[in-house]
């Protein structure tokens, strides 16, 4: 079967600096992977690669058996960006936003039954009732929704999300692992962008960890201690930052460097 | 005289309609590609386009001179229009790049292109006159030649900027999305700035080179006062614009004003009178303007609790 997201010996550089290097990793249908590591180690520059945003400098990355620079699907791909809190100069509604998820690859019209489209996706992650609203009147949380459902609106068989709770309010962290379930149970495949597995824990099939650029480890997802998985833990002891390759994980440390995305 | 009969005499005046078609143009032009600018924090990207357009229109002296043409001008608009789209394009690719000196390169390229422009139109023998001309607006200069080819610009200018909104807007409001979904990002990005460099031309004898940049971003300004979407936001921007336009040039038939300063300033007044009545009128139909975030805290169903809380917030 065709991965549906296949990186062979990706390289990275932005600048001077080699963000990636050597990075092998399949997605096959159905799976729903984790990319965890600590702030820093190349996640979100990774995800940020797959979707075409940055170009490789060495190694190749293939969308549903297309390589990157031929035509691929991208009607079947959806894409959730880490929230930026920045808002744009001129106002814009909830449902232009999850509108303009409906555009991809040569479509640069919005079909006709836009709007119920893009309805359809905001009812989707529960924000029906803000369709009208501009998105700087909504909380943070609904903000990334938003941005959740403009990935959902093209009812892609694929996301890929970065970091797509961070920051957010819990109700929007639960609402967000309800909608990705039902998702999963419907056959999405996932490749998402944590910091820590959270409310997303039980539906993750496998975990990859970066560090450094470097994947350290790609197999069963680590399993946080009970008293690691309470929302408020506040995490003050150091730990081990090495993660051991088959060592059984009870906590990968990944919190421990709270901080800025670089 | 009556006033309306004073109208009527104004509108059969052939260089008045002339100039009043030129103004209704732009007022409508103008806004619609300001929005993506707006949009994309590129507010000032106008008035650079217009810096580097006065060398074209120099260039176009230079050449129309060299020819022997008569009137000498007969090439400055479209020398205006090469130089624009030569400009805007620089422009784009220099932002694309995304480095720190880019912003030096854009300055380099603002004054150069005035500057440059200057010189050359004193060697190609135009006057301080010419040059306030192209600076600050000439309409009543307005050839009927010079009113057709502003027309086809406006009309490309309104099919791109119409044709392709939903995908300028994707583009505008979050490029790495339009990226991510495949979408030519770099054609709609050069489409953009293509369309404003017209822009700029179509603007150039209504309100001068040094005034475009304020059509484009000011009625956009004020729509967003009173808007909440994207849609609206260019339907008032337009409306604004083709007012203070075409009431701004009719105040200069009967006041001897500059045309191009009255609607600039027309703008801006509009702007001041709408952020002051704005916040009034908007107060009712508003919501509560705290986030909508959910309480942290249970309350206890009963006490102190109020039932109205949830309508309050979603009304």
């Amino acid at each position: 079967m065709t991965p549906v997201i296949d990186v062979t010996d990706l390289e990275v550089t932005l600048g001077a600096s080699r963000i990636l290097r050597g990075i092998d990793l399949t997605v096959t249908n159905g799976e729903v992977v984790a990319l965890l590591g600590a702030n820093g180690s190349g996640k979100s520059t990774l995800v940020r690669t797959i979707v075409g945003i940055l170009t490789p400098s060495a190694g190749s990355v293939s969308l549903l058996g297309t390589p990157l620079t031929g035509d691929v699907p991208w009607q079947r791909i959806g894409y959730v960006p880490q929230r930026v809190s920045a808002q744009s100069g001129v106002p814009s509604t909830a449902r232009e936003v999850v509108g303009s998820g409906l555009l991809y690859g040569r479509r640069l019209r919005l079909p006709r039954d836009w709007k119920s489209r893009a309805d359809e996706a905001l009812e989707t992650v529960g924000l029906l009732d803000r369709a009208t609203f501009a998105t700087s009147e909504l909380s943070g949380g609904q903000q990334q929704r938003v941005l959740i459902a403009r990935a959902l609106a093209r009812r892609p068989d694929v996301m890929i999300l970065d970091e797509p709770v961070a920051g957010v309010d819990q109700p929007s962290q639960e609402a967000f692992a309800a909608t990705m379930t039902r998702l999963v149970e419907q056959g999405l495949t996932v490749l998402v962008v944590l910091h820590e597995l959270g409310a997303l824990a039980p539906l993750v099939t496998r975990a990859v960890v970066l560090r450094h650029g470097r994947i350290v480890h790609d197999g069963a997802p680590p399993r946080a201690a009970l008293d690691h998985a309470g929302q408020d833990h506040d995490h003050v002891h150091p730990h081990e930052p090495m993660v051991p390759l088959y060592a059984p994980q009870t906590d990968l440390g990944f919190d421990n460097a709270s901080g800025h995305q670089s | 005289m009556t006033f309306l009969s004073e109208l009527a005499y104004m509108f059969s005046d052939p260089l008045m309609q002339r100039a009043l078609i030129a103004a209704l143009l732009v007022g409508l032009t103008a806004p619609i590609v300001g929005t993506y600018l707006v949009q994309r924090r590129l507010s000032l990207l106008g008035d650079g386009i217009g810096h580097v357009a006065l060398t074209g229109v120099a260039l176009g002296w230079l050449v129309g001179a060299g020819m022997g043409l008569v009137p000498q001008d007969r090439l400055a608009i479209p020398g205006a229009v090469i130089a624009a789209i030569i400009g805007s394009v620089a422009i784009e690719l220099v932002r694309e790049r995304g480095r720190t000196s880019g912003d030096v390169a854009l300055a380099l390229l603002f004054y150069g292109g005035i500057a440059g422009g200057v010189l050359l139109m004193g060697i190609a023998g135009g006057s301080q006159a010419n040059l306030t001309a192209y600076l600050f607006g000439s309409i009543s200069t307005v050839t009927t030649g010079d009113l057709v080819l502003t027309l086809i610009l406006s009309v490309i200018v309104l099919a791109v900027g119409l044709g392709l909104r939903a995908a300028l807007f994707s583009v505008s409001y979050d490029e790495e999305f339009a990226k991510a979904s495949g979408l030519p990002v770099r054609f709609l990005n050069i489409a953009v700035a293509i369309v404003a460099a017209l822009t700029v031309t179509v603007a150039m004898r209504v309100v001068g080179l040094l005034l475009v940049s304020a059509l484009m971003i000011v009625p956009v300004a004020v729509a967003q006062l009173t808007t909440r979407s994207f849609r609206r936001t260019m339907q008032v921007a337009t409306v604004v614009g083709v007012t203070v336009c075409v009431v701004g040039l009719s105040i200069t038939y009967w006041y001897n004003v500059s045309p191009g300063a009255t609607i600039v300033v027309l703008a801006i007044i509009t702007y001041g009178i709408v952020a002051a009545i704005a916040p009034i009128v908007t107060r009712r139909r508003r919501h509560d303007p705290h986030p909508d975030i959910p309480d942290d805290v249970d309350l206890e169903p009963s006490g102190t609790a109020r039932k109205d809380g949830d309508e309050t917030c979603n009304a």
